[in-house]
């Protein structure tokens, strides 16, 4: 695929895509966490 | 005092003792029990924080099936089918660990993860980041077909214009797979636990701006 | 940072906080992690799914996807696809002409090589795999393999003639098999190449043989396993290139990504080969080196963004952390919304 002096394989494209979906959802995608055991300070 | 006082004490009973000066000291590297703690702190609450183990585990994926291609040799894999799935699973599983430790860069470097006297955590993150794609590079090079030729003839031009290429030939299959297979492994090996010892004693960073206690 | 100040009991101005801290500037103020709630967790748990999960991810992957294995091109494959190639190339080594033979450090002395601007690195590197073109790369395989006595008596003509006849012979048969239609040795104009069309013949016939790898790899020691030579003669012909331009494995088409087929590549060399393919890199004659050095310098910057101003502030500025903590900040607040 080309696009001015960029040119790249469609698989690594896909595989670049993929990586910024993960990071996207990563960062979005709700973390399940269990807040009844939160103790206020852990043993030092 | 008698030296099993000393020790009750929890006072090194001789400093002069090589031992005892190395045992004191590894004592000391991580937080009493914060090598395996069985909690964390309520901030780690996000899939962002999964990659780095993530990129673990693929790193051992890539130990156990390389260690299965050096269990049938070099170049075992063009002529057994079993040998050529086992070379699939060693591409696919270093490019797994390269996805899943950009992602824990990207996710480390917008949380500024080197706060707090974490700046030595972030510096071998890179150095082994950086030594991880000077090992695949040594793989492509061990792999014995057209890739590593044309590979080869290339990269040397790269290496040869800084001198580095007179020390490390790519052409010499024999030195590569060695670099491979033995010298570069170990180098990433000891960065990546140094990594997380560095984790492990420092925790893991708070968020910015966290409030204070 | 909450501790206990141990009780001093006569005294009626003992201190109630710890003393303050010595002043700090705002970077270092990031509170120990182990100030902050806690919850249960399972380390090992955690370590043991994510390796099933990644060999699971691994099996799945190389099922469907497999791996990519192009045989190597043998010297035989190359005398039967592009036997004229293999005929000039060799003619191009005993001229002195090639890119092996005009290389310099670490093979010979026969440039100054690549600087990164005043300093000679290449050079610096020194000659430290001596490989004589025409001798090592041509005339000694073929000299150990000869047997035809037309060809034996071409050999010593070379050897019996000065360096200077030799050049000569070997130039004008390079540039006359240049202008030959399709650069076929047998429709080349008659001239004086001495023994050079001999000797650039049987060389074909050698590699076409399948023994030349042999006699290049081993040079009298059996067990080889250094391919300096074999390489250095096949980059120096024009055939390998074709094959790997056809695969998009060029250094002008991103080839450092890529890999043969449709399978993955390298991405993560995207900048590095990024440089080859732009200006001043992409047409400057010590391309490797500018290239080298810039990215030891950004890997440099990289490894030193915790002490990068601004760099290391970018974050702050750009709250992409607002989202990985927004569970901690709804609940526990930050020291910006205090």
């Amino acid at each position: 695929m080309h696009w001015g002096v960029i040119q790249i394989s469609v698989t690594n494209l896909v595989i670049i895509g993929v990586m910024l979906v993960l990071f996207v959802l990563a960062l979005v995608l709700p973390f399940p966490g269990a807040h009844g055991d939160d103790t206020p300070k852990s043993p030092r | 005092m008698s030296a099993r006082a000393d020790l009750l004490l929890g006072e090194p009973a001789d400093r002069s003792n090589w031992t005892v000066r190395l045992r004191t000291r590894l004592q000391h590297t991580v937080p009493p029990g914060q090598a395996l703690p069985d909690r964390q702190p309520v901030y780690v609450s996000s899939w962002i924080y999964v990659f780095g183990v993530l990129t673990l585990a693929a790193f051992v994926v890539i130990l156990v099936t390389g260690g299965v291609l050096a269990i049938g040799g070099a170049a075992w894999w063009h002529t057994s089918g079993f040998g050529h799935f086992v070379n699939s699973l060693h591409l696919w599983s270093v490019e797994l660990f390269f996805a899943f430790m950009v992602i824990h860069l990207w996710g480390k470097y917008w949380m500024a993860a080197w706060r707090g006297k974490r700046a030595l955590t972030w510096m071998t993150g890179v150095v082994a980041f950086l030594g991880s794609i000077g090992t695949a590079f040594t793989g492509y090079l061990s792999q014995s077909n057209f890739d590593s030729q044309w590979i080869a003839g290339q990269a040397k031009d790269g290496l040869n214009a800084v001198g580095i290429g007179a020390y490390f030939n790519v052409l010499n299959p024999g030195q590569m797979l060695l670099w491979h297979v033995v010298l570069l492994p170990f180098v990433i090996g000891v960065l990546i636990v140094l990594h997380v010892i560095l984790v492990r004693r420092h925790g893991v960073v708070p968020p910015i701006d966290a409030a204070e206690e | 940072m909450a501790t206990t100040t141990p009780e001093t009991p006569n005294s009626s101005t003992a201190p109630t906080r710890p003393a303050a801290p010595p002043p700090r500037r705002r970077r270092d103020r990031t509170p120990d992690s182990h100030d902050f709630p806690t919850r249960r967790y399972d380390l090992v748990k955690e370590f043991v799914v994510a390796l099933v999960v990644v060999a699971l991810v691994t099996v799945g992957l190389a099922a469907i996807f497999s791996s990519p294995d192009e045989k190597a091109i043998t010297m035989r494959d190359w005398a039967t696809a592009a036997p004229a190639d293999v005929v000039a190339t060799a003619t191009g080594e005993l001229a002195g002409t090639t890119t092996s033979a005009t290389y310099g450090p670490p093979y010979n002395s026969n440039a100054e090589g690549q600087k990164l601007g005043p300093l000679p690195l290449q050079k610096w590197g020194g000659v430290r795999i001596p490989v004589d073109s025409a001798q090592d790369l041509v005339v000694t395989p073929l000299t150990g393999w000869a047997r035809d006595p037309a060809l034996r008596l071409a050999l010593a003509a070379w050897r019996g003639a000065s360096p200077a006849q030799r050049t000569a012979w070997a130039t004008a048969y390079g540039d006359a098999l240049a202008k030959a239609p399709d650069g076929n040795p047998a429709r080349v104009a008659a001239g004086d190449y001495g023994p050079v069309p001999a000797m650039a013949a049987g060389f074909l016939s050698l590699a076409a043989s399948g023994g030349l790898e042999g006699a290049l790899t081993s040079s009298g020691n059996f067990y080889g396993g250094d391919q300096t030579r074999s390489l250095l003669l096949l980059s120096d012909g024009a055939y390998l290139e074709d094959q790997a331009r056809a695969r998009q494995l060029g250094g002008d088409q991103w080839g450092m990504m890529n890999e043969t087929g449709n399978y993955p590549g390298q991405p993560w060399m995207w900048l590095y080969t990024f440089w080859y393919q732009v200006p001043p890199f992409s047409t400057s004659a010590n391309a490797d080196a500018l290239v080298w050095g810039l990215m030891m310098l950004l890997s440099a910057v990289l490894l030193l963004v915790p002490f990068i101003p601004g760099l290391r502030s970018l974050p702050r500025w750009i709250p992409l952390h607002r989202l990985v903590w927004r569970d901690y900040y709804r609940r526990y607040g930050s020291s910006r919304t205090r």
